[in-house]
C-alpha cells in the first residue's frame, strides 16, 4: 500500500509555519515507525504500549503547548497537528497525550501554586510522572456537578472519599488529579497514587480504545496535605477549562483517525478488482470516498481556525463544542464508510479501519458526548437551556 | 573538529510522483519536500561524532531556492550548530554543485565533509566524488558499518565512522561485502543507507532551531561558472505493471519464459 503522506486537498500545508510542518513530520514518522508496527498487538492484548512513553517524552509531546517547566512551548496549531498525527496511529496514543498534557499538566500549570508547578511539570514533561484526571464517577458522567466524591478537612490535611470511573491511565498513573466536593464547593486535589487508601483497577472487556488503559479509582479516606489542593480552581470552572483544552486536541485527533480510514479505503478501492475493474471506478464507491475527503477537508479548516482563535486567546468553549461534535461524528461516519468499502477485509485487524471505527465510538462519548455538545451549542445560540 | 554536511531539498519519497504530460519535469503542485534521506543519515553521523566521537561543530550547507531553508531548519532541529544556504534558483548539475561546495569548503575549512551518497531526486551519485577531486582530498564513498541497524551500538547512537589521529576509518559497502579503509583528514565521505537510523527532530529541538544561525549566500557572489553541462531531455514514468497470470506447471513456466518473455 502507498505510504501515508497526509490528506491535504486544500493545501492547508501552505498555511503552516516551517516549524509546524516539521513537528507534524516528526510525529508522523514516530507513529509510522514506532507505533503502527506494534499497535494491533497491543490493541489485541488490551494494553497500552508503555515502552512508547519515554519516546513520546523525548520528542517533547507531553504538555507541548505549555511554556516553561521543561515543556516545548508550541503554539496550538502545532499541538493540534501532534494530536492529529498520534490519532492517525490510534486514539489511545492521542488519549495518553491529551490526559497527560491537557487534563493533568494544564490544570497544574493554570491553577497550581508555583511550588506545585516546579514539583510536577518538569517530571511530567519527561514522562517520569504519569497523570490521570478523576472527574467522572460511576453514576455521574454528563452531570459532574452531581459528584459524590467528598473531601473533608482534618487539621492541615484533606481526607478524600469516593469512586471515580472511566479514568484513562488510572493504573499507570503516579499522580491523580481528583475533583471532589468540599464544604466550599468543588476543588481539585493532586493525589499521589501510592497514598494509603488509594486503589485503582482496570476496566476490562472494552471493545473500543483497547490500546489505552481505562480504570476505576477508589479513594478510601485518602489523606493529602493542604498543599496538594489546586489553589486556583474553584467550582466546576476548573475541570471544565481542562476539558476545553482536551476537546480542542480531540478536534484535531479525530481528523487523524478519519485520515487513516480514508487513506486505507482509497488505496484499497484502487487495487481491489471486482467485475474486472477496480472498485474505485464505481460510482457508489466514489461517492463514499468523496464524502470522506469532503468531511476531512471541512474538519481541517474548522480545526485550523479554532487553533488561530485559541492562540489569540479568543476561543469560546462553545466553539470547541461545535468542532468536537462535528469532527468526531464525521470521523465516525468516515470510519464506517471505510469499513464498508473494505468489505470483509474491513473487519479484520490486518487493516486499521475497524480499530479506528471502534475507537471513535469512545471518542464520540468521552470529553462530552455528541448530544451534550449539541445542547451546549443549542443553549448558546438560543439562550434557552435544554440540558436540565 | 568541524564537519560540513550537505543537505538537499528533494520531493518526499512517500509522495506519488507524477511526470508532466510533456515530459519536461514532474508535477510539483502540492508536492511535499523533505531532506534527502541519504543526507539525513549524514547529519545523524555528524551529530554522533559530535556527541560520542570526540566532539565537533556541525555546519550544514544547502544549495537551491530560498525554500530550502526549511530543510536546513530540519537539520538544525536535529542538533546541527548552524547552516549556510547558497541561494541558487537555476538548475544545477553535479559538477556545478561540486564547484559551489568547493568554494564553501575553502571558506569554512572543515576537517570532514559528510554527504549523502546520492540524492533521491536525480540519483546522480557524482557530487561527492567530484568535490573530492576538485579539492584534491581523499574520498571514502558508501560509508556503512559492520554492526547491524538492530545492534546495541546503533541503539546507543555510536558513530560508524571512527575519527582518530587526523584520520577517519570508514567501512565501505562494496559488491559482495564490506571494505574498511582509512583516509587522512581532511576528507570527503559519502554515506550509504545502512550507516545509521537518523533521529527525529524533537519538539524542543525544533523550537531551538529557530534561533540558530542560517546564513544565505547568493550563488553569484561565489564568482564561479555553474552553467550545467548536462541537460535533461525527457522524463518518462515507469511503464505500468501488467497483470500477472497463473501457469499450471514448471514446464509451462520455463516454456513461456523462453518463448514469450524471452528472458531465458
Amino acid at each position: 500500500m502507498q505510504r501515508f503522506s497526509g490528506v491535504d486537498y486544500y493545501a492547508l500545508d501552505e498555511l503552516l509555519t516551517p516549524e509546524q510542518r516539521l513537528i507534524q513530520r516528526t510525529v508522523r514518522e514516530f507513529v509510522e515507525n514506532e507505533a503502527l508496527p506494534v499497535i494491533e498487538a497491543y490493541h489485541a492484548r488490551e494494553e497500552f504500549p508503555r515502552h512508547l512513553i519515554p519516546r513520546m517524552a523525548e520528542l517533547g509531546l507531553f504538555g507541548a503547548n505549555l511554556q516553561g517547566y521543561g515543556c516545548a512551548g508550541l503554539d496550538n496549531i502545532a499541538y493540534g497537528l501532534i494530536c492529529q498525527e498520534l490519532e492517525r496511529g490510534d486514539s489511545g496514543l492521542r488519549s495518553m497525550v491529551s490526559v497527560q498534557g491537557s487534563l493533568c499538566m494544564y490544570p497544574i500549570y493554570a491553577f497550581g501554586s508555583e511550588e506545585q508547578k516546579q514539583r510536577w511539570l518538569p517530571k511530567m514533561a519527561k514522562g517520569e510522572v504519569i497523570g490521570c484526571f478523576g472527574l467522572t464517577e460511576p453514576d455521574h458522567g454528563s452531570d459532574p456537578g452531581g459528584m459524590e466524591t467528598k473531601a473533608r478537612r482534618d487539621g492541615s490535611h484533606w481526607v478524600i472519599q469516593g469512586t471515580k470511573r472511566w479514568i484513562t491511565n488510572g493504573t499507570l498513573a503516579h499522580l491523580a488529579l481528583i475533583w471532589a466536593k468540599t464544604p466550599d464547593g468543588i476543588r481539585g486535589f493532586l493525589v499521589e497514587t501510592d497514598r494509603p487508601g488509594f486503589s485503582a483497577r482496570d476496566i476490562k472487556g472494552k471493545f473500543s480504545l483497547r490500546a489505552s488503559v481505562t480504570s476505576e479509582l477508589i479513594l478510601d479516606d485518602v489523606r493529602v496535605p493542604e498543599a496538594n489542593m489546586l489553589p486556583g480552581a474553584e467550582g466546576l470552572r476548573g475541570p471544565f477549562s481542562c476539558l476545553t483544552q482536551a476537546r480542542y486536541g480531540i478536534v484535531w485527533g479525530a481528523l487523524g483517525a478519519a485520515m487513516a480510514c480514508y487513506h486505507t479505503a482509497l488505496e484499497y478501492a484502487k487495487t481491489r478488482h471486482q467485475f474486472e475493474r477496480p472498485i474505485a471506478g464505481y460510482q457508489l464507491v466514489q461517492q463514499k470516498l468523496v464524502f470522506m475527503l469532503s468531511e476531512i477537508t471541512k474538519g481541517q479548516l474548522l480545526a485550523y481556525r479554532l487553533g488561530q482563535l485559541k492562540d489569540q486567546g479568543k476561543l469560546r468553549p462553545q466553539q470547541v463544542s461545535l468542532a468536537k461534535r462535528n469532527n468526531v461524528y464525521q470521523a465516525l461516519q468516515i470510519a464506517r464508510l471505510a469499513r464498508d468499502i473494505l468489505g470483509a477485509n474491513g473487519i479484520v485487524s490486518e487493516y486499521p479501519v475497524i480499530r479506528h471505527m471502534l475507537n471513535l465510538e469512545t471518542v464520540n462519548t468521552y470529553e462530552g458526548t455528541f448530544d451534550m455538545h449539541t445542547l451546549i451549542v443549542g443553549r448558546d445560540i438560543t439562550g434557552l437551556d435544554a440540558i436540565r | 573538529m568541524k564537519i560540513l554536511v550537505t543537505v538537499k531539498r528533494v520531493p518526499d519519497p512517500n509522495a506519488t510522483i507524477r511526470v508532466k504530460p510533456d515530459g519536461t519535469g514532474i508535477v510539483t503542485d502540492n508536492l511535499k519536500y523533505v531532506v534527502n534521506p541519504f543526507d539525513e543519515i549524514a547529519i545523524e553521523e555528524a551529530l554522533r561524532i559530535k556527541e560520542k566521537g570526540g566532539g565537533a561543530e556541525v555546519v550544514l550547507v544547502s544549495i537551491g531556492a530560498k525554500v530550502a531553508q526549511e530543510q536546513l531548519r530540519t537539520g538544525l532541529a536535529m542538533g546541527a550548530d548552524r547552516a549556510i544556504l547558497v541561494v541558487a534558483e537555476q538548475d544545477l548539475d553535479p559538477l556545478g554543485v561540486a564547484r559551489i561546495l568547493q568554494k564553501i569548503v575553502e571558506q569554512e575549512k572543515p576537517d570532514l565533509v559528510l554527504m549523502g551518497k546520492q540524492a533521491i531526486d536525480d540519483d546522480a551519485n557524482q557530487t561527492g566524488q567530484m568535490l573530492a577531486a576538485l579539492l584534491q582530498w581523499p574520498q571514502a564513498t558508501f560509508a556503512s558499518k559492520k554492526e547491524s541497524l538492530e545492534s546495541e551500538a546503533e541503539k546507543n547512537g555510536l558513530p560508524g565512522i571512527q575519527m582518530a589521529n587526523g584520520k577517519a576509518q570508514v567501512v565501505r559497502e562494496v559488491d559482495g561485502g564490506l571494505e574498511t579503509i582509512e583516509v587522512p583528514l581532511p576528507a570527503v565521505v559519502t554515506v550509504d543507507l545502512r550507516l545509521n537510523i537518523p533521529r527525529y527532530a524533537s519538539l524542543p529541538g525544533i523550537m531551538k532551531a529557530r534561533k540558530k544561525e542560517l546564513k544565505e549566500i547568493p550563488v553569484a557572489e561565489l564568482g564561479i561558472d555553474v552553467t550545467p553541462k548536462l541537460r535533461v531531455l525527457r522524463l518518462e514514468p515507469p511503464p505500468k505493471r501488467k497483470a500477472g497470470r497463473k501457469v499450471s506447471s514448471v514446464q509451462e513456466l520455463v516454456h513461456l519464459l523462453h518463448t514469450e518473455a524471452k528472458v531465458i
